[in-house]
């Protein structure tokens, strides 16, 4: 009954007290504890480090960036399939939001807001944004889809098994679920382009070329003089996804 | 030890065995190779077939177009930006020709007049109004215009 008592006593309350505190204190140091490594965005520094940049004060909303994509890449035709695709932003006077995107931008588009109305008007160009640390990759319970060392997200369509969890997870809506292979499918980045020393078909067809992708790691990529001459920002940067999709000129109300 | 727990031991080796075998099994070749995920995928999304060759195969049959266009307005286009991807023409230019798009919606598609279409960027036409009853290739030749 007395040592009950004593467990209790305010030297052992101080005691255990130190040494919890003592272990969190310690504890957040290592790496899988510590708040700053996981938020801090991983990047590859020995190879090349891929990432794109789109210029909206150049885009001219033709469409043929989805377009291109869909025969590129054996896309479904249909007007729900997109891995790449753009969409017309119209800010009225009153600060309503008018969004379209008729099927992807590829018939063309036609302003439907009488002129006088628009405070601001653009398209903006979307795609995956292979973001360094992926929502999507996260989520993927079989390991099915994965960001390669040079930063590229990508999907084996031959051990995905189709649960969709990825498309939930993706912040910026850039998977879909194949009809016929019935699998997750998303852009590459044209992997099999860039491998053999192209550029993706949508930023070779881009007839104003307001898009361009190559290696951040290298400061005398095209990419690289794109952002050190323009004031570029990420779609949802608080979601600190690592987003290596870098837009000028974007407007705040793109989301 | 007594049998009976000899006897679950037995069983719980088997078991484990067995998990092992089958998870070895199971699972892909190159698995875990790279990381998380099968590491053969990387090679085979690599090894895809390309569809849009570029200007430069271009070049070698048709050069005195490729050479006009490089001179105009439309410099920066690709070729199969508007004639589709050509693939096939390349390698059977007799059997598979490409598209020749002359509609005045194609053309809209870029230079009908959009408030979202910055100004400075290109040059656009009401294309309900200009010269409605011809096509734009009547007047303009898209690779000089």
């Amino acid at each position: 009954m007395t040592e009950k008592i004593s467990s209790l006593s305010r030297r052992n309350f101080l005691k255990n007290a130190g040494v919890t505190a003592g272990t969190l204190v310690v504890a957040s140091t290592l790496p899988s504890f510590n708040a700053v490594l996981f938020a801090a965005v991983k990047r590859n520094t020995k190879g090349p480090w891929y990432g794109i940049a789109i210029d909206i004060e150049k885009c001219i909303g033709c469409g043929t960036c989805a377009k291109t994509c869909k025969i590129e890449n054996n896309v479904p035709q249909e007007p729900f399939f997109f891995r790449s695709w753009v969409e017309q932003y119209t800010i009225r006077k009153d600060g309503t939001l008018n969004v379209v995107s008729p099927n992807g931008g590829i018939d063309g588009f036609t302003q439907t807001v009488p002129t006088d109305q628009i405070e601001k008007t653009f398209f903006v160009p979307k795609m995956c944004n292979h973001c360094a640390k992926s929502p999507c990759v996260q989520v993927c319970p079989v390991g099915a889809t994965y960001e390669t060392e040079d930063g590229i997200v990508l999907v084996d369509e031959k051990y995905c098994i189709g649960c969709k969890y990825c498309i939930q997870a993706c912040p910026y809506g850039c998977r879909y679920f194949h009809p016929e292979k019935k699998v997750v499918d998303k852009c590459t980045l044209c992997f099999h382009r860039i491998k053999k020393g192209m550029n993706p078909a949508c930023m070779d067809n881009c007839p104003t070329k307001a898009r361009i992708s190559g290696d951040l790691n290298d400061p005398e990529s095209a990419i690289s003089k794109f952002l050190r001459t323009k004031n570029v920002y990420v779609l949802k940067p608080h979601l600190n996804t690592g987003s290596k999709l870098y837009y000028n000129a974007l407007n705040q109300e793109v989301r | 030890m007594p049998l009976h727990l000899k006897r679950l031991l037995m069983t719980g080796v088997v078991i484990v065995s067995l998990f092992l075998l089958l998870k070895h099994a199971l699972t892909p070749f190159s698995f875990g190779q790279f990381g998380h995920y099968r590491g053969n995928s990387i090679a085979e999304i690599a090894a895809l077939p390309v569809h849009f060759v570029g200007n430069k195969s271009c070049e070698s049959c048709h050069d005195t177009i490729v050479t006009m266009k490089s001179e105009s307005y439309h410099s920066d286009l690709s070729c199969e930006g508007c004639h589709g991807a050509a693939y096939k023409h390349i390698e059977n230019p007799k059997t598979e020709k490409l598209i020749k798009p002359n509609t005045r919606e194609f053309c809209g598609k870029c230079h009908s007049i959009n408030p979202a279409r910055p100004a400075k960027a290109i040059v656009q036409q009401n294309i309900k109004d200009h010269h409605p009853e011809a096509n734009c290739v009547k007047c303009h030749n898209p690779h000089q215009p």
